[in-house]
């Protein structure tokens, strides 16, 4: 039977100097899902997908990609791969048709299926009746669409996308997003960086890393159901910036932010937390308009991980 | 496995990537152009028309025929006549003239008398090689002068002068009027290979890194030697091209003999093009920046081939450090070989020991070329 597994990670270790980018990260991602790789900048996102594309040397633990070893092989993982980085990296002075034929030739792409392929990728990308355009004349959403194109020109099963999506517009991203969803469907696991929330939304699997380390991984749906340790209280009230100082060191209060014009704030237990913190702000001089329990979002999840992560080492 | 694919993707990228970037269709093409007119015209060894002050303080139509020699050779082109010393200094001084040449008061009468007349001449001497040259020259013209006096002397007499009781009939080969231009413009060709070659590639690597492209490209399955392959093909194409364009001129333009074997000047400029291409990529993988990597393959062959393969300075002069030092330049046996293909019009088994040299380099820089590069980010 086959290994429904397209990438696995065992105890992956880089270290530049003293500097441990990536710290013992373990995870597995399945065929045909979308998985997501959460984090700050500098978290190690990067780090850990150029090694899994077999661009950077592992300093220790394994990677399998295709079933691949990572650091023996580069070679072989890069014929099972479509890799897109975070900077555009197609040729700026080559036109749409000749970036597609040269990235075709670079995963010797057969000749008898080219043509179909490049009609794919100009249509897909939506630069019909602009393949002979300088690909650096394109505006971006264009640019990171036919980059996708030029990338799984060789139908690889797994495909590599480091925080594809930056500095696209929103309907740019919409379609992007799209497309990798199709792709999906269509079997190809697609392992993606980001640091977009919304966008960790759309993954079947996430994992969320930081500082170099895996601190929680599972659907977005059960990170939000599990991950978070206590539950999160709604609170709009003013002013808030006082608000935020009454509840830094309030008792059972874990973490406190703004969220736009109101504030977050994770307790142990929001029940009862609720009145005993609507009561601690009135008399600190704060007005409470509501006060309520939510269910929390990926950022509230993202942050309270996070911080907890941050905490001890602060101290320490 | 070598994939030929791939090799032909790159170097069909390369050749749209050089068409499009000005830059680059400059080095291409204007630069040889431009390099052989400068070297061509601008490096002489000739020494010709030197400015001169005379110093005539006679006067008289024996020193005046004297001036007249110096003033109908080509060497010497009479500026001024000096009234004076003062003059004669500031001219040296400020370098309004090379060389000076003072006639005494009383030549003709020692002339006269049969006496030895003696005639002046200060030749600024911070050019070493200029001053030698036109010592040589002056000697020339005064001692044909002092010939023509003897001889007039003895006629005078009743009796016919005797014919020199030695003399050399001299013939030089290959380069028949002794022009330092047919010298020199092979030469050129040679410095201008060396430069334009390694310039071209130095940039082709390191322009990946800049522009962010060597991110993508590392990521595809090609492998380090086809990248190595497929970007110098072009260049070998266009550094031949190169080759046969400073050929043509040196031999339309500045009328130089090509006596050789054009397939002898295509192998050996093949050689040396491995050799300087190589360099050039080497250079870039290291490097990875455009600016610190063509500056580094101007200074790693312009200097080398201008100083230290022949063309300025005989290596058979140098001091025996130096010479071995030499034997490490590439441009050294490529020197020998394009001299002699263009002026001697040599067979190639003289030149085998300069193209097995040329073969050697060639090899190893183009292994250390495929080694150079690795598939690694940071």
């Amino acid at each position: 039977m086959k290994d429904e597994r397209s990438v696995v990670v065992r105890d992956l270790v880089k270290r530049f100097g003293d500097f441990v980018a990536v710290d013992h990260v373990t995870f597995d991602a399945r065929r045909g899902e979308i998985f997501g790789f959460l984090g700050p900048n500098g978290a190690g996102k990067s780090t850990t997908i150029r090694m899994l594309c077999g661009l950077l040397h592992p300093t220790s633990g394994e990677a399998l990609v295709a079933g691949i070893d990572v650091a023996k092989q580069p070679e072989v993982v890069r014929q099972n791969i479509g890799y897109m980085s975070q900077k555009f990296s197609l040729y700026n002075d080559l036109t749409v048709l000749e970036n597609i034929r040269f990235f075709g030739g670079m995963y010797q792409v057969p000749s008898s299926v080219m043509a179909e392929r490049t009609d794919w990728v100009v249509e897909m990308a939506g630069l019909k009746g602009r393949e002979n355009t300088l690909t650096g004349t394109l505006a971006v959403g264009w640019k990171q669409r036919l980059a996708l194109g030029c990338a799984v020109l060789h139908r690889p099963p797994i495909l590599f996308l480091d925080e594809p999506t930056s500095g696209v517009d929103p309907i740019s991203r919409r379609q992007f997003w799209e497309l990798i969803h199709a792709m999906a469907a269509d079997g190809v696991t697609v392992f993606v960086t980001t640091h977009y929330m919304d966008e960790a939304e759309y993954c079947n699997r996430l994992v969320l890393i930081y500082r170099g380390r895996l601190v929680a991984s599972g659907s977005p749906a059960e990170l939000k159901r599990d991950a978070m340790r206590g539950e999160l209280l709604l609170i709009e009230c003013s002013p808030l910036g006082q608000a935020l100082d009454v509840l830094h060191d309030a008792p059972g209060v874990i973490d406190v932010a703004v969220f736009g014009n109101a504030l977050h704030a994770v307790v142990d237990s929001a029940e009862s937390a609720a009145r005993a913190l609507r009561a601690r702000l009135e008399q600190g001089g704060v007005a409470v308009q509501h006060i309520a329990p939510i269910r929390p979002t990926l950022e509230d999840v993202f942050v309270s991980l996070t911080t907890a992560e941050a905490q001890p080492q602060g101290v320490a | 496995m070598m994939q030929f694919h791939r090799i032909r993707a790159i170097a069909w990228k390369e050749l749209i990537q050089i068409r499009r970037d000005s830059r680059s269709i400059a080095i291409v093409v204007i630069m040889p152009v431009v390099l052989m007119l400068a070297f061509g015209y601008g490096v002489s060894f000739d020494v010709k028309h030197l400015r001169t002050y005379v110093y005539d303080r006679e006067g008289s139509r024996q020193s005046q025929d004297l001036v007249r020699g110096l003033q109908a050779s080509e060497y010497f082109n009479v500026v001024k006549f000096a009234d004076g010393y003062d003059s004669l200094i500031a001219g040296i001084d400020s370098g309004d003239c090379q060389l000076a040449f003072v006639i005494p008061h009383d030549f003709s009468e020692r002339l006269q008398q049969g006496m030895p007349a003696g005639v002046q001449a200060i030749v600024d001497g911070t050019d070493a090689n200029t001053a030698n040259v036109a010592m040589n020259y002056i000697e020339g013209v005064v001692q044909r002068y002092s010939q023509n006096v003897q001889v007039e002397w003895i006629e005078r007499r009743g009796r016919s002068a005797p014919e020199d009781p030695i003399s050399v009939a001299g013939r030089t080969w290959f380069n028949e009027n002794l022009e330092s231009m047919a010298n020199i413009v092979p030469g050129v060709v040679v410095i201008v290979m060396a430069v334009v070659g390694t310039f071209l590639t130095s940039l082709t690597i390191a322009r990946e890194w800049e522009r962010g492209t060597m991110e993508q490209l590392v990521s595809t399955p090609v492998a380090p030697i086809e990248l190595m392959i497929g970007k110098l093909a072009p260049y070998l194409v266009i550094g031949l091209l190169d080759t046969a364009i400073c050929a043509a001129m040196g031999v339309f333009w500045f009328e130089v003999p090509f006596r050789g074997s054009v397939l002898v000047f295509f192998f050996s400029s093949i050689l040396f093009l491995l050799v300087v291409l190589s360099l050039g990529y080497v250079l870039s993988v290291v490097m990875k920046s455009q600016l610190a990597a063509s500056q580094a393959s101007l200074l790693a062959t312009f200097l080398p081939a201008f100083l230290l393969s022949g063309f300025m300075f005989p290596i058979d002069q140098m001091p025996p450090v130096i010479q071995v030092i030499t034997r490490v330049i590439p441009a050294r046996y490529f020197m020998t070989v394009i001299r002699s293909v263009f002026l001697k019009g040599s067979p190639i088994v003289v030149l085998w020991g300069d193209l097995l040299a040329l073969t050697i380099f060639a090899s190893i820089l183009v292994l250390v070329a495929t080694k150079a590069f690795k598939k690694q980010l940071g």
